[in-house]
């Protein structure tokens, strides 16, 4: 099958659909977009269904040749976007012809680049998922990340409404982001003293922050569990090991572990965490799970109401 | 039996402080009794020692509704029954070729290392929790002259297959990777194959005994040295 053929791989380029559930049992994790909110503006743009599997472009770097005629999108972090060598804009829907050389240069403003094209990358699911899990070897091309003269095959397929997201709506991606975390798990064994430095200190992303977990330093918040039995991890769950750094942790964490955790950082707050390059800072805000709740609906009816906002072009 | 919460759309459940073959029968009923009442909003359950991780779809349910339908559900789990799930033999070349670390572990436990092979087989394991790696199953507990503590430098690579021990802990290395268990022998069995339906010859909840083969047996079921 044609699609779209591989020139320059860049630093780590992954395919992703919404991610991989219910094989939890397995011992898989969810992998998925670590930023969904941009890789859903992709495929929204172009009328894709929600989970049609894109790209997952991290640090920017990569190189395709169109062999398809087709319409895509870029969006998420900030990087040079070039067809032909033509500057082009992200977060709108553009053509593109068998032939055509499209380049996503290294990012300035964020640090993931999201790729879709129309009706998405025609990958094979295993475990009923495209996404790829670098650690477990399923999902995308053999489980790995791009290489040079790898094809992604999809069909011809164009738009016929084009249309651009409205610079308003566009997130902007700087080197602090306040993350709302829901209390939970062993959040009784930090004391009164400890959960108050944890929250009213500002932790700096390490260079150890990859699609596992995001290591974080800065003042030192202990637990007074000095053991515990390995239980399941969910998403964005908040880790304290005896070192007292917080690790954040992400789409492919491990699914069982047995270190004491504060809470879960919600999705919406792990997306804008995932843009963040090392260095940047992050402060944690404590919230209920009935507040994230309704912050989840009215992100969701923003979104859903959000093609009112959608520029036709 | 405590339900706290553990992140926006999950619910984590404690049985007991402490793992037993009781506990784990009690996760294994709610993990069935969930999926019997619950199942068109649950995303994801992690069995794991002496918990119950339940993840939900926001999409179709809510928090409130969730934590009252998982407490009616816990509320009446039936019959225990600890030799639930089923007795699965995994077959193991036990050996100093194909487990080195089997004469520490004999000389910590002055034990020969055929005494160590011999206890490694004299009980059944517990399926208590699958996770680390997809397929990896851990398995508990082995006798207490047998344990022994993770290698305080992991191995770079460990053979797939592997049968190793960890503390009161066992398992079979299901593919070729990192890891600071002590290998006692190879297990030809493919703990995780994502071409095959099921993926995997265990689950949380079976019980395993291992038995074992010699060399040419090994070889002869698949097995690579």
């Amino acid at each position: 099958m044609s699609g779209f053929l591989v020139q320059q791989p860049g630093l780590l380029s992954l395919l992703q659909d919404r991610g991989r559930y219910g094989a939890h049992n397995l011992g898989l994790t969810t992998g998925g977009p670590l930023d969904f909110i941009a890789f859903d503006w992709a495929n929204r743009l172009l009328g894709n269904d929600i989970n049609a599997t894109g790209l997952e472009v991290s640090f920017g770097g990569l190189t395709l040749e169109a062999e398809v005629e087709s319409s895509f999108v870029i969006t998420g972090a900030v990087a040079p976007c070039k067809l032909n060598g033509e500057t082009i804009a992200q977060w709108q829907t553009l053509d593109i012809r068998a032939g055509d050389k499209l380049e996503i240069g290294f990012t300035s403003q964020g640090t993931r680049v999201y790729l879709a094209v129309s009706g998405g990358f025609d990958i094979s699911p295993s475990f009923g998922s495209s996404s790829t899990v670098l650690r477990e070897k399923i999902g995308g091309i053999h489980g790995d990340k791009l290489k040079a003269g790898d094809r992604l095959p999809c069909g011809n397929a164009r738009v016929t409404r084009y249309y651009r997201l409205a610079a308003a709506e566009r997130p902007a991606y700087g080197n602090f982001a306040s993350l709302r975390l829901v209390l939970g798990y062993q959040q009784a064994a930090f004391n009164a003293t400890q959960q108050w430095r944890f929250f009213n200190s500002r932790y700096r992303l390490t260079d150890r922050c990859d699609r596992m977990g995001f290591r974080l330093e800065g003042e030192t918040v202990h637990s007074n569990m000095l053991d515990m039995l390995s239980e399941g991890i969910c998403h964005g769950a908040v880790q304290i090991p005896a070192d007292g750094q917080p690790i954040v942790l992400m789409n492919d964490r491990q699914t069982i572990g047995g270190y004491p955790k504060i809470g879960s950082v919600i999705p919406l707050d792990t997306a804008r965490l995932a843009q963040l390059s090392p260095g940047s800072e992050v402060r944690f805000e404590a919230i209920s799970i009935e507040q994230a709740h309704n912050i989840h609906c009215l992100e969701q009816a923003r979104f859903e109401r959000s093609s009112l906002r959608l520029e036709r072009i | 039996m405590r339900i706290e919460v553990a992140g926006q759309n999950a619910f984590i459940v404690y049985f007991a402080d402490q793992t037993s073959a009781l506990v784990s029968a009690q996760i294994q009923a709610a993990v069935n009794k969930i999926l019997a009442t619950m199942q068109d909003c649950i995303v994801d359950l992690v069995p794991s020692y002496a918990s119950l991780l339940v993840i939900f779809d926001l999409e179709r349910s809510d928090c409130f509704a969730v934590k009252r339908q998982l407490r009616s559900a816990l509320s009446d789990l039936g019959d225990l029954d600890t030799t639930a799930g089923e007795l699965i033999t995994l077959p193991v070349y036990y050996s100093t070729e194909s487990g080195p670390d089997l004469e520490i572990i004999a000389e910590r436990g002055s034990l020969s290392v055929d005494q160590v092979i011999e206890i490694h087989q004299q009980q059944d394991y517990r399926v208590y929790a699958i996770g680390f790696a997809p397929g990896f199953a851990y398995l508990g507990e082995v006798d207490e002259r047998i344990a022994a503590p993770r290698l305080a430098t992991p191995r770079q690579k460990v053979p797939r297959g592997a049968v190793a021990i960890a503390d009161r802990q066992t398992a079979v290395y299901p593919a070729v990777s990192p890891g600071g268990w002590n290998l006692i022998g190879l297990c030809p069995t493919r703990m995780f194959d994502p071409e095959r339906d099921p993926s995997m010859p265990v689950k949380v909840g079976d019980r395993i005994r291992f038995e074992a083969i010699s060399r040419e047996d090994f070889i002869a079921r698949g097995g690579e040295l």
